[in-house]
């Protein structure tokens, strides 16, 4: 059997688009689960894309998540196009949130979308510049 | 458990009456069914016994096995376990004791109400609630559908699991120890008859899961049963014995919200049907609820058992039938401190996951299959008509790569190809090199 190297997707996230928050990483979700990867690893996968998606939603100008599956891990690349983070050490605190009034009353804005992606990463990388935009990834290795 | 007996199934198809329509293949939750040969196919190892098909096929194909009242004929003494959603099943009932005895009255020596053992189950539950921190949430187990789709589908919650037993089987053990105890009789010479609302409850007594082997030696329909039972109704009411061990606890039980209700907690989510139970799932598996949350009920059927298809009336009547007989009884006639007869309420095995959806054996071999899915995927029509006897474009290109199914059975390919005369699936081939 030959092998490829990786299997790749990429999903579009459209600002504002709240009804359909969460569907990439459900989908992504569902193909790990017919794929031998084990439960707690899908797990992490799912909420930690998520966040991601949450977050590009919520703060960003929508972007896009690259997701690339090899036989031993899941990098998911998520990239938008701004607004981006003055302060990366203190977006990653634990409670520390900017979402708008409106959002928060959605049940989102609770300040753990960054520290949460990061807790279920086993790699995890942030990179932003105000005005041009935020590149998030991460890696979770299947055992 | 013998291999053989593993994805035993109550449902199945009654092969003169199905005519081969896509009815059933659409509203399977599982994606169990597929149309071969003009027939409808269950794939064993996908089905959850939820009987969806039975609920929607037009042609009455799809039944459910059960046994009948002469299954009962080698026992010495016989009790019957009324589910109860049989309680809702009759009109102008205002005491629960006029079914017991009508029950004593079509060939059972006696009866013991799953609804009294399910309020024995709700004390257990508060118990271990309290005395368990982890996990936070806990799933109920009553239903043995939506065990059986946690265990394919939802590995990651296996561990929510509420490990005991439902109150079916606990009726079934105190119901033997109470007749052995009363008649001096062998327990094997007692034969314990569950009176089911659903398939799903045969093939839990065929298979079931967290415990070795079930204590019901008889499955009976309601639908059955019923008709048996009107006969006796009338005299019945006319001097109905005292039996009734359950309140409004045990009654609430055979209707959704029921069981959490039972647990005197209002941070609960009680969910019924079966699309609803999976968005539940889904949302529960992605830590979606941002809220407090210990406990999840969740029922197959819509309105809870009273929904099963194994019942006579619609669910919603036998619900208000429900309510209006369990209102004025105690909040619980069963209780554990007092109860004459005990038994362990603990699951005993552990419920394992069967991964049944998987593309490969191995990582590696699913990565290849699902790059071969996209590829296939693309050149599908992406329609779900159903018409190759999958229920979607997707189920199709998967039971192609399990080598189950054959893309070349795709109508909207061929429509096209006798339209155009050119061959999509050559252009498929030729294009993506499979």
């Amino acid at each position: 059997m030959s092998c490829n190297d990786s299997l790749h997707f990429q999903y579009v996230v459209s600002k504002d688009d709240f009804t359909h928050a969460g569907s990439a990483s459900s989908d992504v979700k569902n193909k790990l689960k017919k794929m031998n990867v084990d439960a707690s690893a899908v797990r992490k996968v799912s909420i930690a894309m998520y966040e991601g998606e949450i977050n590009m939603i919520i703060h960003a100008y929508g972007g896009t998540i690259d997701v690339d599956i090899y036989e031993d891990r899941i990098v998911m690349c998520l990239k938008d196009t701004g607004p981006g983070i003055a302060n990366i050490e203190e977006a990653m605190q634990e409670g520390f949130s900017t979402a708008p009034a409106d959002v928060i009353n959605l049940g989102f804005g609770a300040g753990m979308g960054l520290p949460n992606m990061r807790a279920n990463s086993d790699e995890f990388n942030i990179e932003s510049e105000v005005g041009v935009g935020t590149t998030v990834t991460m890696t979770i290795y299947f055992t | 458990m013998a291999e053989n007996q593993k994805f035993f199934h109550s449902v199945y198809l009654d092969k003169d009456k199905c005519r081969g329509c896509i009815t059933c293949i659409k509203t399977c939750p599982t994606q169990a069914i597929r149309v071969r040969n003009g027939k409808a196919h269950i794939i064993k190892e996908f089905c959850i016994d939820c009987g969806e098909c039975i609920r929607h096929c037009p042609h009455y194909a799809k039944q459910a096995s059960f046994d009948h009242m002469d299954a009962l004929e080698g026992f010495k003494y016989k009790v019957a376990l009324p589910a109860p959603s049989l309680y809702g099943q009759f009109n102008h009932l205002d005491d629960v004791n006029i079914i017991l005895t009508a029950l004593t009255m079509i060939g059972f020596d006696d009866v013991f109400e799953v609804g009294a053992a399910a309020e024995l189950v709700s004390d257990a539950t508060r118990k271990y609630l309290a005395s368990h921190a982890e996990p936070q949430i806990l799933i109920s187990t009553a239903c043995p559908t939506v065990t059986r789709l946690i265990r394919i589908r939802f590995p990651e919650l296996l561990d929510n699991l509420l490990p005991l037993k439902p109150p079916v089987e606990v009726a079934a053990e105190l119901a033997r120890k109470r007749a052995v105890a009363q008649t001096g009789l062998k327990p094997e010479e007692i034969g314990i008859a569950f009176i089911s609302p659903c398939p799903s409850k045969v093939t839990a007594v065929q298979d079931p899961l967290g415990i070795p082997h079930s204590s019901i030696d008889v499955v009976l329909a309601t639908r059955e049963i019923y008709p048996l039972m009107l006969s006796a109704m009338k005299e019945a009411r006319v001097n109905p014995i005292e039996h009734c061990l359950s309140g409004k606890i045990g009654v609430g039980w055979g209707l959704s919200g029921g069981e959490a209700a039972g647990i005197l907690l209002d941070n609960y989510i009680a969910a019924d049907g079966i699309e609803n139970v999976v968005r539940v799932l889904e949302d529960l598996e992605d830590e979606k609820f941002q809220m407090d949350i210990r406990f999840v009920e969740l029922n197959a059927c819509p309105g809870g058992c009273v929904g099963g298809v194994l019942n006579v009336e619609n669910p919603f009547a036998a619900s208000s039938k429900m309510k209006h007989l369990k209102k004025y009884l105690p909040v619980a006639l069963s209780h554990p401190e007092d109860f004459p007869f005990k038994t362990d309420m603990e699951l005993t095995e552990e419920i394992a996951y069967e991964p049944v959806y998987m593309l490969g054996a191995s990582m590696l071999e699913s990565i290849n299959n699902m790059v071969r899915l996209e590829k296939l995927m693309r050149i599908l029509p992406g329609l779900d008509c159903g018409g190759c006897g999958a229920p979607t474009c997707k189920a199709l290109v998967e039971d192609h790569i399990r080598g189950k199914g054959d893309i070349h059975s795709c109508t909207e390919l061929l429509r096209r190809y006798y339209v155009s005369g050119e061959d999509p699936f050559e252009v498929l081939e030729e294009e993506n090199n499979l």
